[in-house]
């Protein structure tokens, strides 16, 4: 495997990765294939012939509207969740994070090797999510492929801090918490399913701070093809959280593994 | 069949080949070519915050020897053995080994380590042999060439016909020999084993050691701490009492018993503090080290048997009267005050 040098320890933590993935694929097919699917027909088929009775979502259907903000939320979803209770497994229940410091590997490369790995899981998530909502009419534009980099890059923007988090931990109690009280009404609120303008004003300037909503909004754009200026923030506020969580992610693992 | 065979070193007291260890400054006393410290510290320290785990110890350890680092729970053995494996930067002194620097040069050294650590850390989701594999990318092995090491891996561990046996069922004697196994994958010049038989049955025990016993043969340098005494005198050439962060000494296990203690030892087991007490005033002159335990009484003895009929003489009655040689335990009694369960 051709991979640059600085990528070349890191990348021996993705075979790892993708070893795991290919010998419990049946959960694996589960979580990161079929149930966003069913989220898309149920909210984009179901949801959205209620919906676009009345107009649709501004003179698109909801199925469009709807297809990539789920696309970016199933995305962050589970970069999140994959970023928490594994990495857990890796430094306290299963210590397999020590078992590759032991090696050449360092702990830098083995946080750099799961945020690798984040970008390509969910790169495949999300093409398989692409090509079904092309097929059921959910994109509207060809400039709908770019969907894919925006989405995860919203992903890995929400993995990088959270690994970095719970590389932090010794126990996973605070994991649950972080889903239901931080996660899921991120995902009910950043304008997946309706758009933040009917959300109450005070509630509508507080939705910047939500990654998701940035994605959300690339992903949005793409999908429709529609280019704004505001874009290029939504890439700039996700690209910096990327980067503050990688470089919180190397001191925290580095603390961790190496200490 | 694991690297080249190597001599043993000869047995070193002390801190003899603390200088001269630069390739360019070769000492007469060794061997010209692969000899040498493998591993070499020098005033090493360890401390997490306020807590000192490792209080400013040297000790060197040569190509083939097996080196032991025995003491109690918290003596700083395993922070010793994390410096060594490059897992923990030392807070002070020197460190080098394998000729380089551990501060610096971790991932370099870590390429022809072999880890054993305390706790199994294997892939329990995974098969035997994708957990050799596996380990092995960690270095970058080629695909081919590992496939090769698994196999011959698998049949020293005794686990080819578990190979495609996922590794969470298998019992604890089993997934050690897997974790020893895999240290090997690399074909590491060192392999460091902390506590390798902790929590295993006897029957298990005895099959590790046999296995280690195996690569001892072929030449591999191992590096092992342990709590149990027996598992130091049956496996050691050399080994350092380690308290409480500090060596207290160092030598072969025969030289350490021959230092600090008697041939033999008779013990005197009572099952009554009062009549213990008794007999330790009676018995205070027929040996010139008495150790008061819980339990019983050690009389250190070069004759063990004549100390015995001595004390029958005297009148003691003990519970029980074991006539057994001295052994590290008793080395570390004496090096420490305290036994290694305390």
């Amino acid at each position: 495997m051709a991979a640059p040098a600085a990528l070349a320890a890191p990348m021996r933590v993705v075979e790892h990765e993708w070893l795991m993935t290919r010998r419990l694929w049946q959960g694996v097919v589960f979580s990161m294939f079929v149930s966003p699917l069913l989220m898309l027909g149920a909210m984009g088929l179901g949801l959205g012939g209620l919906v676009d009775d009345g107009a649709g979502v501004g003179g698109t259907s909801y199925l469009e509207f709807v297809a990539p903000g789920l696309l970016a939320a199933t995305l962050v979803q589970a970069a999140v969740a994959d970023s928490l209770w594994p990495i857990m497994a890796g430094t306290t229940w299963l210590r397999t994070f020590h078992a590759m410091v032991a090696t050449p590997l360092r702990p830098r490369d083995v946080q750099r090797g799961l945020v690798l790995w984040q970008v390509m899981r969910s790169s495949a998530i999300a093409s398989v999510f692409l090509v079904v909502a092309a097929v059921l009419g959910g994109i509207s534009s060809p400039w709908g492929v770019l969907a894919l980099p925006a989405a995860v890059l919203g992903a890995v923007a929400c993995a990088a801090p959270v690994a970095a988090f719970a590389a932090t931990r010794e126990t996973d109690v605070s994991f649950s918490l972080l889903m239901r009280l931080g996660v899921t009404p991120v995902f009910f609120f950043s304008g997946v399913f309706f758009p933040v303008g009917e959300l109450p004003d005070a509630l509508e300037r507080l939705i910047v701070l939500s990654p998701l909503f940035h994605a959300v909004e690339l992903c949005r754009a793409a999908a429709s093809g529609t280019a704004s200026v505001a874009l290029v923030g939504h890439v700039a506020v996700l690209g910096a959280l990327l980067v503050a969580g990688l470089r919180w992610g190397e001191r925290t693992f580095e603390r961790r593994l190496g200490v | 069949m694991f690297g080249v065979t190597r001599n043993a070193a000869g047995v070193l007291v002390g801190e003899s080949v603390a200088s001269g260890l630069m390739p360019e400054q070769p000492s007469p006393l060794r061997a010209p070519a692969g000899g040498g410290a493998l591993i070499e510290a020098r005033d090493l320290r360890k401390s997490f915050g306020d807590f000192v785990a490792v209080d400013g110890i040297s000790f060197s350890i040569e190509r083939g020897e097996v080196f032991g680092f025995l003491g109690p729970n918290g003596a700083g053995k395993t922070s010793t053995m994390r410096m060594v494996a490059c897992a923990s930067p030392p807070t002070g002194g020197v460190l080098r080994v394998l000729d380089m620097d551990a501060a610096t040069e971790g991932p370099a050294i870590r390429a022809r380590l072999g880890v054993v650590p305390q706790e199994d850390n294997l892939d329990t989701e995974l098969s035997v042999l994708d957990n050799l594999l596996v380990y092995g990318r960690y270095f970058g092995l080629e695909r081919g060439l590992l496939r090769r090491r698994a196999e011959e891996l698998l049949a020293f561990a005794q686990l080819t016909d578990r190979a495609r046996d996922r590794v969470d069922p298998l019992s604890g004697g089993m997934k050690r020999r897997l974790t020893i196994a895999r240290a090997l994958i690399n074909q590491p010049d060192v392999v460091l084993l902390d506590e390798p038989t902790t929590g295993l049955d006897p029957q298990a025990r005895h099959a590790l050691w046999e296995r280690l016993y195996a690569l001892k043969r072929d030449g591999v340098t191992l590096v092992i701490t342990t709590h149990y005494m027996d598992e130091a005198e049956q496996l050691c050439d050399r080994l350092v009492v380690m308290d409480g962060g500090c060596i207290v000494d160092e030598g072969s296990p025969r030289q350490l018993i021959e230092r600090h203690v008697r041939r033999e030892v008779v013990e005197l087991r009572f099952l009554v503090e009062a009549d213990k007490a008794a007999a330790a005033v009676l018995v205070e002159s027929l040996s010139d080290h008495v150790e008061v335990l819980a339990d019983r009484l050690l009389l250190a003895a070069d004759d063990g048997d004549a100390t015995a009929a001595a004390v029958h003489a005297a009148g003691v009655r003990a519970d029980a009267v074991l006539v057994r040689r001295a052994s590290l335990e008793d080395v570390f009694l004496r090096l420490t005050g305290r036994t290694l369960e305390d």
